[in-house]
C-alpha cells in the first residue's frame, strides 16, 4: 500500500478513536486503559514476521523476545479487563 | 542472497499485504478493536466489547502466522521455527494470565504501567529486528537499502517505543513505591531534555541519508534516556496523567510500526490507543486544573505532607464518634458517600459497602460521588467500588451529582480531601484554585473521616470544610471507622 493510502486510514482512525473514546463512560476508564493496552500489542504482528523470517539470527531472536512481551500484554490485558468488567453489577431489585 | 529471494517468493514478495484476503483480515481485526472500545460506553455491553477485542487479536495473529509462516530454504514449512513461535506465545500467555489473576485492584495503575513498558520494549525490538533484516519486512530494495519513508517510520517507532518503555518503568517504580513519589529535579533539566529531544529528531532526519548502525543505536539509546528524564521530575500526584500519557505513547509506537509494515490493523489500533490515552490525559489534567505542559515540566505533588502550616492559627472543629455518625445517617433521607484514595489504601471499601447496605435497609437513599482523580488512575475508584460489590448505578460522576449535595442530608467523606475543598472555588491564591470539586459543604451535615487533623492532601492546603458548623470530624482509620459505624447501625436498628 502506498503511503498516502495508509496515512488516510491513520487520520480517519484518529477521528474514530476520538469519538469512540469520548463515548466511553468515565466509570470504565480503567478497563479502557487495560483493553487499549491489550490491543496495542497488535504489534505482535511485526514480532511474528521477524521471528519467522530467515536471514538474520539476531533479528529472529529480537522477534521472538517481542512475541513473548506482546503475548504477556495481550493475555494479561484481556484477562485483567475481563476480571474487572465481571465486577460491575447493577442494583438488585 | 539466493535463499532470501526464495523466501520472498514463499511469503509473497513485499513483506505484507500482497494477499488481498490478508488485508481484509487485518481490516476486520481493526474494526473489531473499534467495537471493543465502543462496548465500553456502558458496563452492560463492555464484556461483549472485550470479546470483540480478543477476536480481533486472534484474527490478526492467525493471519500473520498463515501469511508469514517460517519457511525452510526450500520453501517448505519450518516446523521448528513454528514451534519456537508458539512456545514464545505460550510463555507470554502464562505470565500474562498469572499477573492478571493475582493483581490487587488497588495495584492496577502499576500493572498498567508495567504493561505499557512491555508494549514499548516490544516496539523497540520489532523496529530493531526490522532494521537488522529489512528485506524480511519488505522495506528495503535488493541491495539492502531501506526505503526513505520506512527509515522515518522506523526511527519514530523506535524513539516512541523506547520513551514508552523507560518512562513506564519509572512510572511503575513510583506507583509501586520502589521509588519515592517526590519529583527528582535535575539542574538544567529543561535544557538537557530539549537538547536530547533535538538530538533524537536531528538523528532521525540524518538517518534518511545514512542508514549506518551507529545512528540507529544512538537514537535508541537517547530515546531510552529521554523517557527516563521526562518522568523522574513528575510527582506522585500527577501520575494519573503520566499513566494516561504513556498509554497514548504506546499507541503511537504501535501506529509507527504499522506504517513500517503497511498493516491496517496496527495503524487503526495505534490511532485508537493514541487518541484514547491523549483524551484520558486531558480529562485528568482538567480534573486537577493542571495544564498538560505544567505536568510535563514536573515538580508538583511530593509525597510529603504540608508545605507550610506551623503558622496557622488553631480553628475550632467538632469531633464525632461512630455512634453519632450512625445515628445521623440512619435518620437521613439521602446520604452521599465521597470516597477517596485513602479509603482504598485502608481497604475500607467492603466495610463501606456494608455500611451502605445497612443504611438502605433503614430506607436511606445512598449514592456515591466520584471525583475523576479520586483514585490513582482514570476510573480507578469505580473499579475499587465495583470490586466491593457496589452496584454501578449507585455511583455517579462529579458533574452528574454535584447539584444533589444541596438536597442531601449527609455527605460522608472518607479518604478524600482536596477534591472537597471549597477554596478551589473561592480562594485565588490556593494552589488548587480552579480545580473542579465536589460541593460537600452544601449538604445539611458533613461527616469527614480522616486519620488525624494534622495531615493534608497532596496539594498541602487546609480544608475549610473541617471547621464548618455542620461538619463532624470522625478521626481514625477509615476501615475501622466504617466497621464501627456498621456495628452501631446494626445495634440500634430495629
Amino acid at each position: 500500500m502506498d503511503f498516502i493510502a495508509i496515512f488516510s486510514i491513520f487520520v480517519l482512525a484518529c477521528f474514530v478513536g476520538y469519538f469512540v473514546v469520548w463515548s466511553v463512560t468515565p466509570a470504565l476508564h480503567t478497563p479502557l486503559m487495560s483493553v487499549t493496552n491489550a490491543i496495542s500489542s497488535v504489534i505482535i504482528v511485526g514480532a511474528l514476521i521477524a521471528s519467522a523470517a530467515a536471514g538474520s539470527a539476531s533479528s529472529k531472536w529480537l522477534g521472538l523476545a517481542a512475541v513473548v512481551m506482546a503475548s504477556i500484554n495481550i493475555f494479561g490485558g484481556f484477562a485483567v479487563t475481563a476480571r474487572m468488567l465481571a465486577m460491575y453489577k447493577k442494583k438488585e431489585r | 542472497m539466493e535463499f532470501q529471494s526464495i523466501l520472498s517468493a514463499a511469503t509473497g514478495g513485499h513483506g505484507l499485504a500482497v494477499n488481498p484476503w490478508a488485508s481484509v483480515a487485518y481490516l476486520v481485526a481493526g474494526v473489531l478493536f473499534i467495537l471493543a472500545l465502543r462496548g465500553l460506553s456502558s458496563p452492560a455491553t463492555a464484556q461483549a466489547g472485550n470479546r470483540f477485542g480478543m477476536a480481533g487479536m486472534l484474527i490478526a495473529v492467525v493471519t500473520t502466522l498463515l501469511t508469514h509462516a517460517p519457511a525452510t530454504a526450500e520453501g517448505f514449512l519450518d516446523t521448528v521455527g513454528l514451534v519456537e513461535i508458539l512456545v514464545a506465545i505460550a510463555i507470554g500467555a502464562v505470565i500474562g494470565i498469572v499477573m492478571a489473576r493475582r493483581i490487587a485492584m488497588t495495584a492496577m495503575p502499576q500493572l498498567v504501567a508495567a504493561f505499557h513498558s512491555l508494549v514499548g520494549l516490544a516496539a523497540v525490538a520489532v523496529a530493531a529486528a526490522a532494521y537488522l533484516n529489512p528485506q524480511a519486512f519488505g522495506i528495503a530494495d535488493a541491495a539492502g537499502e531501506i526505503f526513505t519513508v520506512s527509515r522515518i517510520e522506523m526511527g519514530l517507532g523506535i524513539a516512541i517505543g523506547a520513551i514508552t518503555f523507560s518512562g513506564s518503568v519509572i512510572a511503575f517504580l513510583k506507583l509501586n513505591g520502589n521509588m519515592s513519589g517526590s519529583p527528582i529535579m535535575l539542574p538544567g533539566r529543561h535544557i538537557i531534555n530539549l537538547g536530547t529531544l533535538a538530538a533524537i529528531i536531528g538523528l532521525v532526519a540524518y538517518f534518511t541519508f545514512d542508514q549506518s548502525p551507529w545512528i540507529f543505536w544512538t537514537v535508541t539509546g537517547l530515546s531510552f534516556l529521554i523517557g527516563f528524564l521526562l518522568i523522574i521530575p513528575i510527582g506522585g500526584a500527577d501520575m494519573p496523567v503520566v499513566v494516561s500519557m504513556l498509554n497514548s505513547y504506546s499507541g503511537w509506537a504501535a501506529a509507527a510500526m504499522g506504517f513500517t509494515l503497511g498493516n491496517t490493523a496496527m495503524i487503526i489500533t495505534g490511532a485508537l490507543v493514541g487518541s484514547s490515552g491523549a483524551i484520558l490525559s486531558y480529562i485528568m489534567c482538567r480534573a486537577m486544573n493542571r495544564s498538560f505542559i505544567s505536568v510535563i515540566a514536573g515538580g508538583f505533588g511530593a509525597d510529603a505532607g504540608p508545605s507550610d502550616g506551623g503558622s496557622k492559627e488553631q480553628r475550632p472543629w467538632k469531633p464525632g464518634s461512630a455512634e453519632d455518625a450512625a445515628f445521623l445517617m440512619s435518620q437521613a433521607d439521602t446520604v452521599i458517600i465521597v470516597p477517596g484514595y485513602g479509603m482504598a489504601v485502608a481497604q475500607a471499601q467492603h466495610a463501606l459497602r456494608e455500611m451502605a447496605d445497612q443504611l438502605k435497609k433503614e430506607g436511606v437513599t445512598v449514592k456515591y460521588a466520584i471525583h475523576p482523580v479520586a483514585g490513582r488512575m482514570p476510573g480507578h475508584m469505580n473499579v475499587l467500588l465495583a470490586e466491593a460489590n457496589v452496584p454501578y448505578d449507585e455511583v455517579f460522576e462529579l458533574e452528574d451529582i454535584n447539584g444533589e449535595f444541596a438536597q442531601a442530608d449527609v455527605a460522608f467523606v472518607i479518604g478524600a480531601n482536596d477534591v472537597t475543598n471549597p477554596s478551589a472555588k473561592t480562594d485565588k491564591t490556593s494552589p488548587i484554585y480552579g480545580m473542579p470539586v465536589l460541593d460537600v459543604e452544601k449538604a445539611k451535615t458533613v461527616l469527614f473521616v480522616k486519620r488525624s487533623m494534622g495531615g493534608v492532601g497532596y496539594a498541602g492546603v487546609d480544608n475549610d470544610v473541617f471547621y464548618m458548623d455542620q461538619t463532624m470530624m470522625l478521626l481514625g482509620d477509615a476501615k475501622k471507622m466504617a466497621d464501627d459505624i456498621v456495628k452501631a447501625l446494626s445495634g440500634s436498628g430495629h
